[in-house]
């Protein structure tokens, strides 16, 4: 794990990764506090403000502070595109092993249907899927999270197909254990790692597509600070403060680059080969 | 290319499209407990229920209206709109051809300039010019459509005053009007493209660059630019069919975004507004529509890269 940890920061998108995810973290942990304002406390009479001493990031259109809004929507931000990304990687990874671990004709028959299933646009699966649900945050997430199964699936699967080969798996088909079993405890272990990789780029892209959707209103709805939704709001008040739209447009940005520089490294480290 | 394999991949085609039709369905259709509740809202009169349950065949059993609504799908009949009463294909169609203009433009656009730049980044590995197209790479692939398409409006059409923010104006209409009204969508959609594409193109060439053919050429005395464009480039840019047929996925949903922030009527604006609107016909045709484009794209780019690479045998 030292290992592992010295060997990423020693490339520059490891380095870089760690510390930009290092310091969303932080923000996400003790944002709030950090605060220097509540992101609801509105000033009729400040609105619109530039950045300032006062308002670092300046105000928008009722007088809210955007740096507050910002510090508190990390959490509506992150933690639920992290949430989306793990319910798409879980389940993804128990389909894709099982497939592996099942070959010959189910194998082809799950593969090709996966294939079929990743040929509708993540956007438009997550779309259909809150229309499903009701425009909400939760409904956001699960509609990322499903929409993200198919990909984490063939992942999942190109792997753990090795791992069938693998003599610990032999053994444990000769000891009788059951399929279950050889899923869950010998095969998903050793197929955790390339898909750490893939989970953190895909943090990147959740971000992105959480926001989009709330963008879109589809799904964090106001007042929360949620990133898309500050940029979605914004849009019309463009014209009276560029800043509004600058700043949660460019938070957006910085959690992708961050992950998405981190998920590199982390590949570059686990496969000193490249 | 043996006619089998042509035989199997189309029949993939087909599978793949049903698959999707069976999904867009269930969900929009079927999921639902009760569709016309969801359609019309908690407060319809129970009128209104049933006359909407009427019109969809809701309460007949879910595998005619699946067999019913596919046999129309088949025969191109997606339908009527719930929101205005027309048919929903015709409408779609045309919107569906608005779309491939963006979407061509975008990918003419990011072959343009990503190409270039992912050889210039493989010919100067290490070097100046290769940090700065990563970086610009890096960049492009982390900013969502909207991202780009705002700071893309705050400078190119709010504070340069270039070129028009919103609206359409067809290309036969007015080509020079319709391509000025296109421009910044077409800017937008393609950024996500030129960081990846730049990216894999970078990365298969220093692979070709370091194989024994391009070695031998070197050696027996030919120009860098001859090795370079007879014997590197061949190779390299083959997988870029794969890849560039692969991303039209992030493309189409790009399009959706892109289509709702500069007002432009294509297939994922008409998408949008069916969806805030629940006309389900539309949801379904335009879901459809979009998830068959993205299969047959990637049916043909297989079809040319098996029918360029005589390599590739597939049984």
């Amino acid at each position: 794990m030292a290992e592992l940890l010295r060997r990423l920061l020693r490339t520059p998108q490891g380095l870089l990764g760690v510390l930009i995810v290092g310091l969303i973290l932080v923000i996400v942990v003790c944002g709030p506090s950090l605060a220097p304002y509540g992101p609801d406390t509105m000033a009729p009479r400040l609105r619109y403000r530039a950045p300032s001493a006062e308002f670092l990031l300046g105000t928008d259109q009722y007088g809210r502070d955007i740096l507050s809004r910002l510090l508190y929507g990390a959490r509506s931000t992150v933690i639920l595109a992290c949430l989306a990304t793990a319910l798409g990687t879980v389940a993804g990874a128990l389909i894709g092993t099982t497939s592996a671990f099942l070959g010959g004709r189910a194998d082809e028959a799950i593969m090709r249907t996966i294939d079929a299933i990743l040929s509708i646009p993540s956007l438009l699966f997550a779309l259909l899927i809150v229309n499903l649900l009701g425009k909400s945050s939760f409904s956001a997430v699960m509609a990322i999270g499903i929409a993200f199964t198919p990909g984490m699936t063939r992942v999942t699967r190109s792997v753990a197909l090795a791992v069938t080969k693998q003599d610990y798996v032999n053994a444990a088909i000769a000891r009788g254990e059951r399929g279950g079993y050889i899923v869950l405890r010998e095969m998903l272990p050793n197929v955790v790692a390339p898909i750490v990789v893939e989970m953190t780029i895909r943090v990147a892209f959740s971000v992105m597509l959480f926001a989009t959707l709330s963008f879109l209103g589809l799904g964090a709805q106001p007042p929360s600070s949620e990133w898309g939704l500050m940029v979605a709001e914004a849009r019309r008040f463009m014209h009276l403060s560029p800043w509004m739209i600058l700043w949660p447009s460019l938070a957006v940005a910085l959690v992708a680059i961050g992950f998405n520089l981190l998920g590199d490294g982390l590949r570059d480290a686990l496969n000193p080969r490249t | 290319m043996s006619p089998s394999y042509l035989v199997k991949r189309l029949a993939l085609v087909v599978y793949t499209l049903f698959v999707v039709s069976l999904l867009v369905f269930a969900i929009t259709q079927v999921l639902p407990a009760d569709a016309a509740v969801m359609l019309l809202g908690e407060n319809a009169t129970p009128d209104a229920l049933a006359a909407i349950r009427d019109k969809l065949g809701l309460d007949r059993p879910v595998w005619a209206q699946y067999g019913d609504w596919l046999a129309g799908v088949v025969q191109g009949d997606f339908g009527t709109s719930l929101r205005t009463g027309q048919p929903v294909a015709p409408v779609m169609l045309e919107a569906l051809g608005r779309s491939l203009t963006l979407a061509v433009l975008a990918i003419a656009l990011m072959l343009m300039l990503a190409l270039p730049l992912g050889i210039v980044a493989a010919l100067r590995r290490g070097k100046l010019a290769d940090l700065l197209v990563s970086i610009v790479s890096y960049v492009g692939v982390s900013l969502p459509e909207f991202v780009t398409a705002t700071l893309i409006v705050l400078v190119l059409a709010d504070w340069l005053k270039l070129l028009p923010a919103t609206g359409f104006v067809p290309l036969t209409e007015s080509l020079w009007d319709g391509l000025a009204h296109l421009a910044l969508p077409v800017l937008t959609v393609s950024v996500i493209l030129i960081a990846h594409v730049s990216r894999m193109v970078r990365s298969e060439l220093v692979d070709v660059l370091h194989t024994d053919y391009v070695r031998a050429a070197r050696l027996k005395g030919l120009s860098r630019r001859v090795v370079l464009f007879r014997h590197a480039l061949r190779n390299a840019l083959l997988p870029t069919i794969t890849i560039v047929a692969l991303d039209v996925g992030y493309l189409l949903g790009g399009v959706i975004v892109v289509e709702e922030i500069f007002a432009l009527p294509g297939i994922g604006r008409h998408l949008i507004v069916a969806i805030q609107t629940r006309d389900l016909p539309s949801i379904q045709a335009g879901a459809l529509i979009m998830a068959a484009t993205y299969s047959i794209v990637n049916f043909l780019a297989d079809l040319a890269y098996a029918w360029i690479d005589k390599r590739i045998q597939y049984g």
